[in-house]
């Protein structure tokens, strides 16, 4: 028989089924819900069979792991070669204690750092500017100068760790003072390896936590692709991040579009710079969030994985096939913790890390139960933490790769996201690309819709949502808290003073006065900002100067 | 003295909060409304108004904000009203246009309101009307109108304006549709925003050639200009074209005066050669003492007298 | 005379964060109830927040924050909202406010404090309920 002669059977035969079998199931066991769906609205079928993959062509759709179009991932050996690189995002009071923090992970077996920083240092503040007011240290660590990162650093190798800075805004700065740190260790540059967030385009529409409008933001992130293609080659220099994006709100097939269409800007943004698509292609990243509906989830990164390597391929006629690859670190979707009976957060982190590892990631980073209260404890982040070395070790899931390829089900969600994505990239492509469509505050009401709508499903009990809005028990355990002592402010912003008054004060100045000259002049800023982190020029000192030229950027808001 | 006159009082003399107090009073068109509106009137008239409006996201608001900046460093104070529509099917209103000014919120020189327009006919222009004369009265010295150039009820609201900025953005499409409707003629001032963007000076050529082909009138040349709100660039020279503007129109103004004031000259000049040569040419032919004599006879009034005189004067005459 | 009486609400967010999905949904749905919303957007310090509920002339204030610093931001809130005489604004909160926090935010006078995965409509109803009788 011929594959069509076998499809037109198993349809015969599913017809037969449904005439027969079927209706006596319904009438005695009716299906719980008239339709079933998942986030991105796409409709789910009572079951898949070969009539819903019959157009897929292996070699085509899927090839071998480590090859176009790396469906199936993009190293040849996965995680029978290397696990993927546990990564916990921390950080919180002060550099001593974040750096405590990252150490005590390093020893329960974490095998890279990230950095939280807080939302003074995020915006470019420093800890004792009136912005800064009650959360210096909040939620993340005070990072207000090269001093705090050489504390925050300290004891920890530069050449052997590698770490994700989320950063955005002031990322040139922030990489600036990690490299000044390597420096002092006399780690060379070519060793250092990590990753700066450094993803403008989603802030504007998502994350919001910008500084600067958006053309000198795309150039300052172009700054550092630029900067690292020639000096830092093992950094990551952008991180192009879809996380936010459904944070805000977004169903799994918006993030996977807008994901993209930042790839693309992103892409277009450094080879009008001058650079080859091949130089920096292969150091992009991506970051995507791994939400509860499993299957969905798992779909959404093998889709992404074919799409980025085919636009890599056929848009931007990338040769290299490192420059096809999509790198990604995952994080557990912070949106589904719940507040209500925290300890539940552990299976639904369980469940998402699990689609993350099904799916391919190369990084992960699982939430901690307590975070819809206050940043992770020691034990929660322990937690976290195991959940992923129990799914390494344990449960079988990281022994062959891509162990649901072949599946009807995942193949068809696959195809289908792939399918749907690329026609919002044709959307946003006619509508005149990314700035314009966040000008015309396009995702910004896409993000507003789907946010809106999950609320509204939620207050519906349509979506069920376990201690929330079903099997509500009334008393609610409680569990520690970590609370940041108000002390840190104050310790802080001592420490910042202190270090202002005995600093060369005037090599800063004549520093931010060059920094000042050289923002207007238009040129790669990554060198000279290096230059005056380690003259401790502070954070808000060197950010405030480019908000003079640059201005700040005002969000446009869509409900 | 009663609450409406606390309210008046504290308008007069700039406080923020009575100024507050008196829109709302406006905005709920209470049975109290026309009294405050009218107490108010008097101490009316000094403000310039401008009035901003053009398509939703063409930068009206981002472009309002360094216009209060540009005043602000002159030494003038700013009020602002920004109209947004409210919404048919459920009464309610998201009101964002200040998001852009909110740096400015805590400037005692700056005064920004939202109003909706809350859907009655012919209300809104009449509220934003009045809240305009609370803000004019309270002595700011430039009142700025933003709404968004939809519809006729748009152009009804920015007629308050004395000097009206219709702002465009590039790649214009559609929006030429709205010049038609009713946008250019009202407009003092076109702007082009976003002139960081490509295709600015394509829809500057657009608006001039709609401006040619609407024949302008010769006393008040239209400028088109261009601005990039979010760096200020442009915004002086908008400034000064405001300013041009309103010379003009007090120059209109003023010519209207004199122009007045030496008819009313005239008249009164021949009035008197008239009266005084008649008189001469009637006691010249005895007629006038004839007529005297009738009156003082009482066979004739002075007025009657006086209408038979000349209808013989002039029948003669014709 | 066809009265125009509305109710008007701000929805400000103090703070650095930009955790502004809560804030926007609510402020949509208060919309649709009918009402107007006024929204700040991001990074409101409390002089901004509380210059604009004075100029906007609400009824009703809602604050939103994730980052924390509600211990710090809210009592400067409340401080100059009655220095500026606005205490008969309603003020209530939404966001990551710590249970044990919530007595102490109470007596500064914030009528209530909404945690995540309250009901939009919960909100909506609350605010009816307690619109503050103005002149
Ligand atoms: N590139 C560019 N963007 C601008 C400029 N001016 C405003 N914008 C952006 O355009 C968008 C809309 O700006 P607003 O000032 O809110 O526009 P608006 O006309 O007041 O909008 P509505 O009140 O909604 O009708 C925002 O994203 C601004 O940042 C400009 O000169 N250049
Ligand atoms: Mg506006």
């Amino acid at each position: 028989m011929s594959d069509k002669e076998k499809i037109n059977e198993i349809m015969k035969e599913r017809e037969r089924w449904e005439k027969t079998t079927l209706p006596k199931w319904m009438e005695n066991r009716p299906e719980r819900k008239n339709e079933f769906r998942n986030h991105s609205d796409t409709l789910i079928k009572r079951v898949y069979t070969p009539e819903d993959t019959k157009n897929m062509d292996y070699m085509r759709d899927l090839g071998f792991p480590g090859e176009y179009p790396f469906t199936r991932g993009v190293h040849a050996t996965m995680y029978r070669g290397r696990l993927w690189t546990m990564r916990q995002f921390s950080g919180y009071g002060t550099a001593e204690q974040t750096n405590q923090r990252f150490k005590y992970l390093l020893k329960e077996g974490e095998t890279g750092l990230s950095i939280a920083f807080d939302y003074p240092t995020i915006t470019g503040y420093d800890s004792d500017h009136p912005f800064a007011r009650g959360e210096v240290g909040i939620c993340g660590v005070a990072v207000a100068s090269l001093k705090d990162m050489e504390v925050l650093l300290d004891g920890i190798p530069l050449d052997k760790v590698t770490t994700s800075m989320t950063i955005n805004g002031p990322a040139a700065m922030l990489l600036a003072m990690y490299v000044a740190v390597g420096d002092k260790q006399g780690v060379p540059r070519e060793k250092i390896g990590g990753t700066t967030q450094n993803d403008m385009l989603k802030e504007f529409f998502a994350q919001k936590l910008c500084i600067f409008p958006p053309k000198p933001s795309l150039k300052l992130v172009t700054d550092i692709i630029e900067y690292c293609a020639h000096h830092l080659p093992k950094w990551n220099p952008i991180s192009i991040s879809g996380y936010h994006i459904r944070e805000a709100g977004e169903n799994a097939l918006q993030e996977l579009a807008f994901t993209i269409y930042d790839g693309i800007a992103s892409v277009e943004s450094a080879l009008e710079r001058g650079l080859n698509v091949d130089d920096f292609a292969s150091r992009l990243s991506f970051f995507f969030a791994s939400h509860n509906n499993l299957f969905e989830e798992i779909a959404k990164f093998r889709a992404a994985r074919r799409l980025w390597a085919k636009i890599m391929k056929e848009r931007f006629h990338a040769r290299n096939p490192r420059s096809m690859w999509m790198r990604m670190h995952i994080q557990t979707s912070g949106c589904t913790l719940t507040a209500q009976q925290p300890l539940s957060n552990i299976i639904r982190t369980t469940i998402e890390a699990l689609a993350a590892i099904l799916g391919g990631t190369q990084s992960l980073h699982t939430n901690s139960f307590d975070e819809a209260l206050c940043l992770p404890t020691e034990e929660a982040v322990r937690v976290a933490l195991r959940t992923q070395q129990i799914i390494a070790h344990e449960s079988g899931a990281a022994d062959t790769i891509d162990p649901l390829a072949g599946s009807y089900y995942v193949e068809y969600l696959t195809n289908e996201m792939e399918e749907q994505a690329m026609e919002y990239i044709q959307k946003i492509d006619d509508m005149g690309g990314a700035i314009v469509a966040i000008e015309k505050g396009f995702f910004q009401k896409e993000i507003a819709d789907s946010a809106y709508k999950y609320q509204r499903e939620t207050d519906d009990k349509k979506r069920i949502i376990v201690g929330v809005n079903k099997y509500t028990t009334g008393d609610e355990t409680s569990i520690p808290m970590l609370r940041v002592d108000p002390k840190v402010e104050e310790e802080q912003v001592a420490g910042l003073q202190k270090l202002r008054r005995e600093r060369n004060n005037r090599k800063v100045d004549e520093m931010l006065e060059k920094l000042h000259y050289a923002t207007e002049k238009d040129e790669n800023l990554m060198p000279i900002i290096i230059e005056a982190v380690k003259t401790y020029a502070t954070l808000g000192e060197i950010c405030g100067v480019l908000r003079k030229v640059y201005g700040e950027h005002k969000e446009l808001i869509v409900i | 003295m009663t609450k409406i006159e606390e309210i008046v009082q504290g308008v007069l003399s700039g406080n923020r909060r009575s100024i507050a107090r008196a829109i709302t009073i406006i905005e709920n068109n209470t049975a109290e409304t026309h009294k405050l509106v009218a107490s108010i009137y008097p101490h009316t008239g000094k403000a310039h108004i401008i009035g901003i409006t053009g398509p939703g996201g063409s930068g009206k608001s981002t472009l309002i904000e360094k216009i209060i900046r540009e005043y602000r460093r002159k030494d003038k104070t700013v009020g602002v009203i920004a109209v947004d529509p409210t919404s048919p099917f459920t009464g309610g209103a998201f009101l964002g246009d200040r998001i852009r000014m909110q740096e400015l919120s805590t400037d005692q020189g700056v005064f920004i309101r939202s109003m909706a327009t809350r859907n009655y006919m012919g209300g809104i222009a009449k509220a934003t009307k009045d809240a305009v004369k609370v803000l004019d009265a309270a002595g700011k010295d430039i009142v700025i109108v933003e709404t968004v150039g939809a519809g006729q009820s748009e152009v009804e609201i920015i007629k308050v304006a004395k000097t009206i900025v219709v702002i465009f953005a590039p790649g214009l499409g559609d929006e030429i549709q709205a010049i038609k409707a009713g946008m250019m003629e009202i407009a003092d001032i076109f702007v082009v925003n976003k002139a960081d963007r490509e295709n600015a000076n394509k829809a500057i050529m657009d608006i001039q050639a709609m401006l040619q082909l609407n024949n302008q009138e010769k006393t008040w040349k239209k400028p088109v200009l261009k601005t990039t709100a979010l760096t200020g660039e442009g915004v002086p020279q908008l400034i000064e074209r405001i300013e041009e503007h309103k010379h003009f129109l007090e120059r209109q103004l003023e010519h209207k005066r004199s122009r007045e004031k030496a008819e009313a000259e005239l008249i009164e000049a021949i009035k008197e050669k008239v009266a005084t040569s008649m008189i001469e040419k009637l006691k010249k032919e005895g007629k006038f003492e004839e007529f005297l004599k009738k009156i003082l006879k009482k066979e004739m009034d002075p007025t009657s007298a006086a209408e038979k005189l000349l209808n013989e004067k002039f029948r003669n005459k014709v | 005379m066809q009265s125009q009486r509305k109710i008007r609400i701000l929805i400000a967010k103090p703070g650095l964060d930009s955790h502004d999905r809560g804030a926007k949904i609510v402020a949509r749905a208060l919309r649709d109830a009918g009402m107007e919303v006024i929204y700040t957007g991001l990074r409101q310090t409390p002089e901004q927040i509380v210059e604009t509920a004075l100029q906007e002339d609400v009824d009703v204030i809602g604050l939103s924050i994730l980052s924390g610093a509600h211990r710090t931001l809210f009592p400067r809130i409340m401080e100059l909202l009655k220095q500026k005489d606005l205490t008969d604004m309603m003020v209530f909160a939404g966001g990551i406010i710590p249970e044990e926090d919530i007595p102490e935010m109470k007596k500064l006078g914030i009528k209530e404090i909404f945690g995540p995965g309250t009901r939009t409509d919960t909100i909506v109803q609350f605010v009816f309920d307690n619109i503050p009788k103005r002149p």
